[in-house]
């Protein structure tokens, strides 16, 4: 399990991003970070694995668990030995490589052994991959290429797979894929963190949700109550029941009173 | 043919030495995006290192040579750790310049170490000769060839072949993806610096035999180095060789002829012969021979 506790982060020594955040990820479910570009999701997983001070920030309060060991001490790759894989936004696959390269950079760490086991494994799981594995990976597809990011997180056979957006840029289509591939890497014993702007898509199939405005958690609840909390629908899967102008300025203030509280 | 064909193997000797040089650059510079200008320094030094452990303390040659591109690495990653790593995350220009702080504190120490002698590395090569009917060419300048291109090629082969290239590779086109797939960016970046002392090296004592020795401004051959890799383009291994051969051919060439057919171009014309051959190529290719273009999706 994965536990993140009050954690307060700053880039530069002074810009300070994320104020007290705290979220748990359960052994075998799938958690839903959602927030609005700029809200400092990206930042809060890059807390978790290690990737901070690339970026010149720093944890300056808080910690990071893994099943109870502090990783908010360890550098990236200790991290992703630890169990941990992540899917950065924006995909970021080696265009210049082969896809078969890619998969195999993800498994750098893993023993000699049983890397070509893994990457056929890999390649079973996404035929598209296959049929592609000695092309170069600058010229698959957006949604091939966000199959490739998984695939190379998933050749190091982690306990917890993060997602950064991995739906961004992809037609509805091929957000169905991602997601139904998120649904079955979950059940085969993979927890899984979930971030997105893509609300509905992560609802759909989150077992719990986290809200994050500006660098704090304004909601926690299952992912059944946050689909029908009515705010959600409104600002985040795009739904808004008619006829409700009248009420509108009550609710925004209800909503600021208790989103900022 | 008398003239042509030894002038030609003479230039692909010292043309390889040129690539060797070239590649050792080539490799930092891909694994960090730092032109390191301290190469003529680590060259210097492992020419030393040669002459200590085959003249000096007698070991045998092959066995001297590997020592010392052995610590010769060690010196290049003990650099790396030093003098490079606490720039991570600077502009490439100000990691350039530390370099040339590099350079000019290894140089100090060569001279040093080396002082006002001519010292020989011990090659047994010397100024034998392979005669073919009238046609004499210089061992050494076949030793040059085989000893670069063969360490080249294995320099290939472990960036294309294994894991650890592999990983290098990574991290030479995306740091921050390279770590998040558990790579140690920090042993890639002394790695590189390794493998690039130990090249140097095996340059500088190439340079050394023959009719060569080594004197402490022996390092100013390295200078050579700077036209190919502009004419091979930075990044490129392929193009350091091809590049490298180019250039020893031309100024061999050069050598070999000019004082007999262009004699007003006055002497020792053959120096400039890589810059002109450089100049030249720029305007046809301003991106150099092999410089790769970023794959991009259509
Ligand atoms: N390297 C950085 N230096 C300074 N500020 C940053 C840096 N990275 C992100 N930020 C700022 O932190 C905030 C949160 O960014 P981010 O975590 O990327 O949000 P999200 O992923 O939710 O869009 C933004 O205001 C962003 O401008
Ligand atoms: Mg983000």
């Amino acid at each position: 399990m994965l536990v993140v506790e009050n954690l307060e982060v700053v880039y530069e020594d002074v810009i300070l991003v994320l104020k007290g955040v705290s979220i748990e990820v359960p052994d075998g479910s799938i958690v839903a970070l959602l927030g609005a570009n700029g809200a400092g999701k990206t930042t809060v997983l890059r807390a978790i694995t290690g990737l901070l001070d690339v970026h010149r920030g720093a944890i300056t309060k808080g910690t990071v668990r893994l099943d109870g060991d502090p990783i908010d001490g360890l550098d990236a790759p200790a991290i992703v030995r630890a169990g941990v894989g992540q899917v950065m936004e924006g995909r970021r696959i080696f265009t210049e490589f082969s896809v078969e390269e890619n998969l195999r950079v993800g498994g750098h760490l893993a023993p000699r052994g049983v890397v070509a086991e893994r990457l056929e494994r890999i390649l079973e799981l996404f035929p598209v991959l296959a049929e592609r594995r000695k092309q170069i990976a600058g010229y698959l597809s957006g949604g091939e290429q966000q199959m490739l990011a998984i695939g190379r997180a998933l050749m190091a056979e982690p306990r917890l797979l993060i997602l950064d957006e991995p739906s961004l840029g992809l037609a509805p289509l091929v957000v169905q894929q991602i997601r139904d591939l998120i649904v079955r890497i979950n059940e085969e014993g993979t927890s899984v963190l979930l971030v997105e702007q893509n609300a509905n898509m992560a609802l759909s199939i989150a077992d719990h949700g986290y809200i994050l405005e500006t660098g704090k958690i304004v909601m926690d609840k299952p992912a059944a109550v946050l689909r029908e909390d009515e705010d959600v629908r409104e600002f985040y899967l795009g739904l808004r029941e008619e006829g409700a102008g009248s009420m509108r300025d009550v609710k925004h203030y209800k909503r600021r009173k208790r989103w900022l509280s | 043919m008398e003239v042509l064909l030894p002038a030609l193997v003479r230039g692909l000797g010292i043309g390889s030495t040129y690539a060797l040089l070239a590649v050792s650059i080539v490799v930092i510079y891909r694994a960090t995006e730092v032109v390191n200008f301290a190469q003529p320094a680590l060259m210097i030094l492992g020419a030393y290192f040669t002459s200590l452990f085959v003249t000096s303390i007698g070991l045998p040659f092959p066995v001297g040579v590997v020592a010392a591109m052995v610590a010769m690495a060690a010196v290049g990653a003990l650099t790396e750790r030093v003098a490079m790593r606490p720039l991570v995350g600077q502009p490439v220009f100000a990691a350039a310049m530390v370099t040339v702080g590099v350079l000019i504190v290894l140089t100090a120490v060569a001279n040093r170490l080396i002082g006002p002698d001519i010292l020989t590395v011990g090659d047994p090569w010397g100024l034998e000769r392979l005669e073919f009917g009238t046609i004499a060419i210089f061992q050494v300048d076949v030793a040059k060839i085989v000893l670069s291109l063969g360490a080249i090629g294995a320099v290939g082969l472990l960036l294309k072949r294994s894991r650890i290239g592999l990983a290098m590779r990574a991290t030479s086109l995306d740091q921050e993806t390279a770590l998040a797939q558990g790579v140690d960016v920090g042993r890639m970046f002394s790695l590189a610096w390794a493998m690039s002392a130990a090249l140097a090296a095996l340059a500088g004592m190439l340079i050394g035999t023959g009719a060569g020795g080594v004197e402490a401004t022996t390092a100013l051959v390295a200078l050579k180095a700077l036209p190919v890799i502009i004419l091979g383009g930075i990044d490129s291994i392929q193009g350091a060789v091809v590049a490298g051969l180019v250039i020893g051919v031309a100024e061999s060439l050069a050598r070999a002829y000019q004082p007999e057919y262009a004699p007003w171009l006055g002497a020792n014309f053959d120096i400039i012969v890589p810059y002109l051959v450089l100049i030249v190529s720029l305007m046809v290719r301003p991106y150099g021979l092999f410089g790769t273009p970023e794959v991009q999706r259509v």
